[in-house]
C-alpha cells in the first residue's frame, strides 16, 4: 500500500482553531454520547408508555400502540431524520415552523428528537415482550390486593419486566449509540462527522478512522461493563440471571 | 396544509425515482442480503468449530462489524476498497472501484456479522443428536452439515433472516452519505432541484413505509406457516 501514514496528525493544529484534530474528534466523541443519552431517555419514556399501551385490555390503546410502532419501525431512520428536520417545520404554522428553524444547535435538537422516537418503538417492543413473559398470576395479584391498573404496572409489572429485558435493553442503546452517527447527514458534528471532516482537511483518512474505530469501540465497552454491574445489582433472585 | 403541496413533482420524476433509484436500493438489498447470508453461515460454522482459532477469528469478525455504525464502515470501506484492490491486483496506484461494487461490498461484510449471529442461533436449535445420527451413518462434516443441520436451521431462522432483510432494505438508504443515487438519493436530488423537499422526504417515506410493512406482515404469515409443531 502506498499510502503516506503519518500517525502525528493527532497533534497538529486543525483548520478550525479549536486545538488539534484529537481535540476535534473528542468533541466529536462527545456529541455523540450527549445525543444518544439523551436520545435514550426519551426513549425509554416514550417507549416504556407505548409497551404499556401494548399490553392494556383496551383495544383502542392497542390499536394506537401497534400503529406507534409501525409507523417508526417501517421508515429507515435517515428518512425520519430529514422528516423531523427538512419536513416538519414546513408544515407547521409559519410562525412556529419559523421558530423551529432558527433554532439554535438544530441538528442537535433533531437528531436528539428524531432518534429518541425511532428507539422508543424497539424499546416499546422489548418492554411488551417483557410484560408478556410474566406469569399472568402477577397482575392478577396485584388485582386481588386491590391495586388500581396504574399502581400494578407501577409497583408489580414494570420492576419486573425492565430487570428482565435488561440484556436486550443494553444492545438497543448501544444501536442508539451507533445510530446517532446518522445525523451527521443532518449536520450534527458527531464522532463519525468529525472523523470525516478530519479526512477532508487532513487527507489522513485511515488515521482519522482508525481513530474513530477506536474511541466506538472503548464507548461500546464502557456500555457493556456498565450495564453488566447493573444486571448484577437489580438481578431478580430465582430468574436465570438471578443466581 | 397541503395546500402549497406539488404532488405533479412527484410524477414527473416516478421513472427517475424508480428505474434508477429503487432498482439500485433493490438490487443492493438482494444481493447483500444473499452474499451475507453466504458469508455468515461460513462465520456461523467457524463460531461453532473446534478448530482451534477459527472460533476466536469468527467472533472477533462479528462483535467488531457489530460494535461500529453503519455509517463509519460505509466510509471505510469506500477509502479501503481501492487500496486493497491494488494490493491484490498489483496495480501501480489505488484502483477506482464503481458505487455499486463499493456498496456492494460493504453492506455484503457488514451484514454477514449480524446473518452469522442469526445462523449461530439456528444451527444451536438443531438438536445434538441430529449431527450425531448423520455421523453414526458414516457422513463427513460437510454431508452433515449440507444435508442435514443447515437445511434445517435455515428453515427455523428464515422469519429471522427475512426481517434482517427488511433492516438491510431500510439500512442501505444510509449510501446516501456517499452521494449513490438510490431510492433516497434519487429523491434528495429532485428535491434539491426543484426545491420540493417536503413533497419528496414525505413520498420517499411512504414509499419506505409500504415496502417493509407489506414485507414484515408476509414474515408474520410465513412465520405462522412454517413454524414446526412440536
Amino acid at each position: 500500500m502506498n499510502y503516506n501514514w503519518n500517525w502525528g496528525i493527532f497533534w497538529q493544529d486543525n483548520p478550525e482553531g479549536t486545538g488539534n484534530y484529537l481535540d476535534m474528534l473528542l468533541s466529536g466523541l462527545k456529541w455523540t454520547i450527549v445525543t444518544a443519552l439523551c436520545a435514550w431517555v426519551l426513549a425509554l419514556i416514550l417507549g416504556t408508555i407505548i409497551g404499556v399501551l401494548r399490553t392494556l385490555p383496551s383495544k383502542p390503546a392497542n390499536a394506537f400502540a401497534s400503529a406507534y410502532v409501525e409507523f417508526f419501525r417501517n421508515i429507515p431512520i435517515l428518512v425520519q431524520l430529514f422528516l423531523w428536520y427538512f419536513v416538519l417545520p414546513e408544515l407547521l404554522p409559519r410562525t412556529a415552523g419559523l421558530w423551529l428553524k432558527q433554532l439554535p444547535n438544530a441538528p442537535f435538537w433533531t437528531a436528539f428528537i428524531g432518534l429518541g422516537f425511532y428507539m422508543s418503538a424497539r424499546v416499546a417492543v422489548q418492554l411488551q415482550s417483557g410484560i408478556a413473559a410474566l406469569p399472568r398470576g402477577q397482575s392478577m395479584a396485584g388485582k386481588a390486593l386491590g391495586l388500581t391498573t396504574l399502581q400494578t404496572y407501577r409497583y408489580v409489572l414494570l420492576p419486573m419486566a425492565f430487570r428482565i429485558i435488561l440484556p436486550p435493553l443494553t444492545s438497543e442503546f448501544l444501536n442508539t449509540i451507533k445510530n446517532s452517527s446518522v445525523a451527521l447527514t443532518i449536520g450534527l458534528l458527531e464522532l463519525t462527522g468529525r472523523a470525516r471532516s478530519m479526512q477532508e482537511f487532513s487527507f489522513q483518512v485511515f488515521e482519522a478512522f482508525t481513530a474513530a474505530t477506536l474511541l466506538y469501540l472503548m464507548l461500546n465497552a464502557v456500555v457493556v461493563l456498565g450495564m453488566r454491574l447493573l444486571e448484577k445489582r437489580v438481578a431478580v433472585p430465582g430468574y436465570m440471571t438471578g443466581k | 396544509m397541503f395546500a402549497g403541496f406539488d404532488f405533479d413533482v412527484i410524477v414527473r420524476s416516478l421513472p427517475y425515482l424508480f428505474l434508477e433509484g429503487m432498482r439500485f436500493t433493490i438490487t443492493l438489498t438482494l444481493l447483500a442480503t444473499f452474499l451475507g447470508i453466504v458469508i455468515g453461515t461460513v462465520l456461523a460454522l467457524m463460531r461453532l468449530s473446534s478448530v482451534p482459532g477459527l472460533s476466536q477469528i469468527a467472533a472477533g469478525y462479528t462483535n467488531f462489524m457489530r460494535s461500529l455504525p453503519l455509517v463509519l464502515v460505509i466510509f471505510w470501506f469506500y477509502f479501503l476498497i481501492p487500496y486493497i484492490g491494488q494490493w491484490i491486483t498489483g496495480a501501480s496506484r489505488p484502483i477506482t472501484v464503481g458505487a455499486f461494487a463499493s456498496a456492494l461490498i460493504t453492506f455484503s461484510l457488514f451484514e454477514a456479522a449480524y446473518f452469522s449471529e442469526i445462523m449461530r442461533a439456528g444451527i444451536q436449535s438443531i438438536p445434538k443428536g441430529q449431527a450425531g445420527a448423520g455421523y453414526a451413518l458414516g457422513m463427513t462434516y460437510r454431508q452433515v452439515m449440507q444435508y442435514i443441520v443447515l437445511p434445517q436451521a435455515f428453515r427455523n431462522m428464515l422469519p429471522v433472516l427475512l426481517t434482517q432483510t427488511i433492516i438491510l432494505f431500510q439500512d442501505t438508504s444510509l449510501v446516501y452519505v456517499l452521494s449513490i443515487t438510490d431510492f433516497l438519493g434519487a429523491a434528495s436530488k429532485i428535491a434539491q432541484r426543484d426545491g420540493r423537499l417536503v413533497e419528496m422526504y414525505l413520498f420517499a417515506a411512504v414509499v419506505y413505509f409500504v415496502i417493509s410493512f407489506l414485507l414484515s406482515r408476509l414474515v408474520q404469515r410465513l412465520q405462522a406457516r412454517t413454524a414446526i409443531i412440536r
